[in-house]
This record gives structure tokens, C-alpha cells and sequence, in this order.
């Protein structure tokens, strides 16, 4: 490989690499490209030494310009000598025969910032220098990843709407809470008569301490099952809570029919259900109301009612249904109800 | 049709005319959509569709609207980031004329699935230049006129363009360059959200 030296002009440099600087053998700056020069825009860098403009930081001993210039092409890492800004990345090599060193810098990662600080233009490149093509993509990205964040907040709205306006409820597949408030308002509104069954099931937290939340949800779904097969496909059924559903049982207002139906109920939820071999217990406490206790029948003072008269189920020892009774404020009570089925 | 190109008629129409008649347009496309998302891919019979809505709403030709929407693309303040990006393309408009051949590979680069014509910039005198604008984007050419005129603003030359027509190898815009420093133009600092 030839080593014949090639001559530029020092204005091909300024071109070619407009970061670059020749530092002599007493540590003056020579010549400095026109991008470094913007830099110091207060300070002619010709004939500065170059040790007190720049800080070294890699390598971080050197035993002054002469050092660098023994180096035959190595990496470097310089800083404006307190002023703060870009870390300098660059090489520097000796030049020719002479005691001078050639550097030629970049801005490395900061060039973004730079470009800010200092306005550089594409100018201020070399034309194949990839910067502005860097710089393009950038922006380029910035813009269409905010586009994609601006998509995703509005799906993701969306997604929340969606669910506010769901009407079922996803483990069980029975209605939720909001459907029941729906169904609930349009049988008051239309002056249907109907029972109304609030379940709360009994051990059901054992189960999920004992077994763990995935039999809690098994055990979930096996009641949803017997809900849905004790009632007819006119009736209602809501999870409304973890282990509590209302049942609207329609066009059936008799006390004591909606009590054999509690029962039948209450008496398919005692029975084990399984679990990766395991029997979970559970069993069920029901309050019971129907329009006919009231002249204008309310959706809130029903499920209230049937709230109290689920508590009377709870509080008189579990596994049975209560029917609440308005005008004396006593409750009829169905006891042992499953063993009429057993 | 990528959404980021219905998404632009959609503000373009919007901004331009008002909301009442983008929803009029959306309305009479019958296309069931009345907000395009940039980041979603649509089928590209819907771009035809709200484009006749608004020829018919707008009662104006379709080449009219789409040059009109080149223009929007590079001067208001809602697409402020596209003159940008077609800024970093070169420091005159000459140098913004030659960065054209990359511009689809440049889309392309920016965002994967949006895929533009080819353009290819001829020069046929001193200041006479010719951009061939590849088929599969009907109407691309006219939308592209308002660009380049928009831009030639933007960096303060004079010129004077010229739909030629089409030809095998697509639409031929022509480019007459009377002035390149007619004015001082809009400033581009690379540096984006730079005070000016």
C-alpha cells in the first residue's frame, strides 16, 4: 500500500470534515473546522492552546499534545473545558513528518441536542455525514409514535366505555349489575309483577382461602349452572357482586312459591362440587321480596328489603331463604330447606 | 389505503371547510366511518369514496381539492411536522427538488406500510426540471403540485409548475424555476420546537 501523503487545501477540510482540528507541537490550535468553530462562537479558536479550550476525557492522562501525536490513530474523547455541552467523539492521528496532530471530532449521540444548542444546519455537515438523515428519522419517529400513543389512549377509552356498557358479566356468563339495574327498570316501568331473590353463597371465601381463587371461580361457575337450570329462560339471574346474584324471577309473586324455588336451590348448592379432585362446600343464604309487597313497587327499596331479608338467612344460621315481610316487620322463614329435596 | 392518507383528507376537509362539511362528506361516502385513524390500514375504496363525497359536497373538480390538500399538507399548523420532514430533504428547493427520488423510500423509512409513489425528478434545462410520478396512487400527481408549490414558498423560490399529463411511466409535472432566492422564504431550524 502506497503511504504517499495526499495534499488537501485546508478549505477541502473545512468541507470534508468540519469538525476537525490541527494542534501543533506547543499545544496551539492551528486550525479548526467551521462546525467546531460555532461551538465557541466568543472565542477565535486559532492559536488557543488546545488543553485549555478542551478537556481530555479519554484518554484521560496524557502527557500533553506531543502524547496524542505518538498515538498513530486512536480514539479520543473531549470536552469543552468548563462549559458543559456534547462529548466530543473522534480520532486523532499525526500529521505527516511534523510535530502537529489532526483531530476530527463528532457529536456522537448528542448530535440531537447539539443541533438545538448551537443551530446547526445541514450545512454544518459533511454531505456524507448521515446527521440529517439521523435526524429526519428521528423526528420521523417522534411523530408517528406520538400518533401511535395518541391511538392507543383513545382504544384504550374506548375499551373502557365498552366494558361500562357491557351487560355480562365474563366468568359466569350471567347478566351484571348494570343489566339487572336495566331489567329491573323496565319491569317496573311496564307494571310487571315479579319475585326477587338475593343469594349470597355461604363458606364461599373457605373455598378460595382453602383451594385458591381458581376453584373460587370453578365453584362460581358450577352455581351459575345450577342458577340457570333451577329457572326458566323468562327469569333473570346477575352476579352483582363476588359471590352474591339477584334472581328476577318474572310473573311469580306468590311468597311460598318463590320459597319452594329458593329451596330447590339452596339444596342443588349444598351438594359438593369437585375440583381437581377435591370436594369444595358451599351452600347458599337467600332473601326473598316480590312487587306484590308494595303499592309502587322501587328497584333500590326491593333490593334493600331483599338485602334485609338475606341477612335474616345469614344471621339465623345460614343454608336457608327468608322471605321479607313489610307490614309486621317479622319474616317468614323457610328452615332446613334442603331437606324437603334431599 | 394506509389511514395516515385518509386521515389527511379527513383534517384537510375538516380544517379547511369546518367540521360540518367533513362530517357532511363522511356522511355522504356512506362508508360508516366518520374518523380516520393515521395509525390503521383501510381499504382503499373508502379514499375514493370520501374523495367523490367532497367533489360533490365541495363543488369543486377533484384535481382542485387535491392540489388544495398538498398545499394544506405543507402550510397549516396542524401538519406542521410533514414540512418538516420534507425540510431535512435539502438546504434550497433545488436540493428539495432532487431529494424527491428518495421520498417514498423516505415515507417508507419513517413509516413501514405507507407506500408512496415513486417520484423521479428529470432535469431538462438549467432550470427547467421534470418529476415523473409513478402509477398506483390516483391523483398522487395533483396533490404533489401543491406540494411542490407550497414548498417552492417555503424556501422562497419563484417557480412555475405544469400537470403535463400522463404518460406510460405515470403522471409528468413540470417545473420551471424562475427565481431560487426570490424571497427569504420560511425558516428550518433542524432542531425541531426551536424558537424562530
Amino acid at each position: 500500500m502506497s503511504a504517499d501523503p495526499i495534499c488537501l487545501a485546508g478549505e477541502a477540510f473545512d468541507v470534508l470534515m468540519p469538525m476537525h482540528l490541527v494542534v501543533n507541537g506547543r499545544g496551539l490550535i492551528e486550525r479548526a473546522g467551521p462546525t467546531l468553530a460555532k461551538l465557541l462562537p466568543d472565542i477565535p479558536l486559532k492559536d488557543q492552546i488546545f488543553l485549555d479550550v478542551f478537556e481530555l476525557r479519554r484518554p484521560r492522562r496524557v502527557e500533553g499534545v506531543t502524547a496524542l501525536a505518538a498515538r498513530k490513530c486512536a480514539r479520543v474523547q473531549l470536552a469543552l473545558r468548563g462549559r458543559g455541552g456534547p462529548v466530543l467523539k473522534g480520532f486523532v492521528t499525526a500529521l505527516g513528518d511534523s510535530d502537529r496532530v489532526f483531530l476530527n471530532l463528532s457529536f456522537g449521540i448528542s448530535v440531537i441536542d447539539a443541533v438545538r444548542d448551537f443551530r446547526l444546519t445541514a450545512g454544518d455537515f459533511s454531505p456524507t455525514d448521515l446527521t440529517i438523515e439521523m435526524l429526519y428519522l428521528f423526528e420521523a419517529k417522534t411523530a408517528v409514535l406520538e400518533e401511535s400513543h395518541k391511538l392507543n389512549q383513545r382504544l384504550q377509552a374506548a375499551r373502557i366505555a365498552a366494558e361500562e356498557q357491557a351487560f355480562t358479566d365474563t366468568l359466569t356468563g350471567l347478566k351484571n349489575r348494570r343489566a339487572m339495574d336495566h331489567v329491573l327498570e323496565r319491569l317496573i316501568a311496564a307494571q310487571t309483577g315479579f319475585g326477587l331473590m338475593h343469594l349470597d353463597l355461604d363458606f364461599f371465601k373457605d373455598v378460595n382461602d382453602t383451594f385458591g381463587h381458581a376453584a373460587g371461580d370453578h365453584v362460581l361457575q358450577a352455581v351459575a349452572q345450577v342458577l340457570v337450570s333451577e329457572t326458566r329462560g323468562e327469569d333473570m339471574i346477575a352476579r352483582i357482586g363476588g359471590d352474591e346474584f339477584v334472581l328476577i324471577i318474572n310473573r311469580m309473586t306468590d311468597p311460598a312459591q318463590l320459597l319452594r324455588l329458593a329451596a330447590r336451590i339452596i339444596a342443588r348448592l349444598r351438594a359438593p362440587i369437585p375440583y381437581q379432585g377435591r370436594m369444595c362446600h358451599i351452600s347458599g343464604s337467600i332473601g326473598i321480596v316480590s312487587t306484590d309487597f308494595y303499592d309502587t313497587p322501587g328497584a333500590g327499596r326491593m333490593l334493600a328489603d331483599a338485602d334485609a331479608a338475606l341477612y335474616v338467612s345469614k344471621h339465623r344460621g345460614r343454608g336457608r331463604a327468608t322471605v321479607f315481610d313489610r307490614a309486621d316487620g317479622s319474616h317468614r322463614q323457610l328452615k332446613e330447606s334442603h331437606k324437603e329435596h334431599d | 389505503m394506509h389511514g395516515l392518507i385518509n386521515r389527511s383528507v379527513q383534517c384537510f376537509i375538516r380544517d379547511t371547510y369546518g367540521p360540518r362539511m367533513w362530517q357532511q362528506v363522511a356522511l355522504d361516502a356512506r362508508i360508516g366511518i366518520d374518523d380516520f385513524e393515521a395509525m390503521l390500514n383501510y381499504d382503499d375504496d373508502l379514499t375514493f369514496k370520501v374523495l367523490t363525497a367532497a367533489r360533490a359536497a365541495l363543488d369543486k373538480p377533484i384535481e382542485t381539492i387535491l392540489e388544495d390538500m398538498g398545499t394544506y399538507l405543507v402550510s397549516h399548523p396542524t401538519t406542521e411536522a410533514l414540512r418538516r420532514l420534507l425540510r431535512f430533504g435539502g438546504e434550497t428547493f433545488v436540493d428539495f427538488l432532487y431529494s424527491l427520488d428518495d421520498l417514498s423510500d423516505r415515507a417508507r423509512l419513517a413509516l413501514p406500510g405507507l407506500d408512496l409513489p415513486a417520484l423521479e425528478l428529470h432535469e431538462k434545462t438549467t432550470t427547467g426540471y421534470q418529476v415523473l410520478c409513478a402509477p398506483g396512487m390516483p391523483g398522487f400527481a395533483y396533490v404533489m403540485i401543491g406540494i411542490l408549490r407550497t414548498m417552492a414558498d417555503d424556501y422562497g423560490a419563484l417557480v412555475v409548475l405544469e400537470h403535463q399529463g400522463q404518460c406510460e411511466a405515470g403522471d409528468c409535472i413540470d417545473v420551471s424555476l424562475l427565481e431560487a432566492a426570490f424571497t427569504t422564504g420560511r425558516r428550518f431550524e433542524l432542531a425541531a420546537g426551536v424558537a424562530i
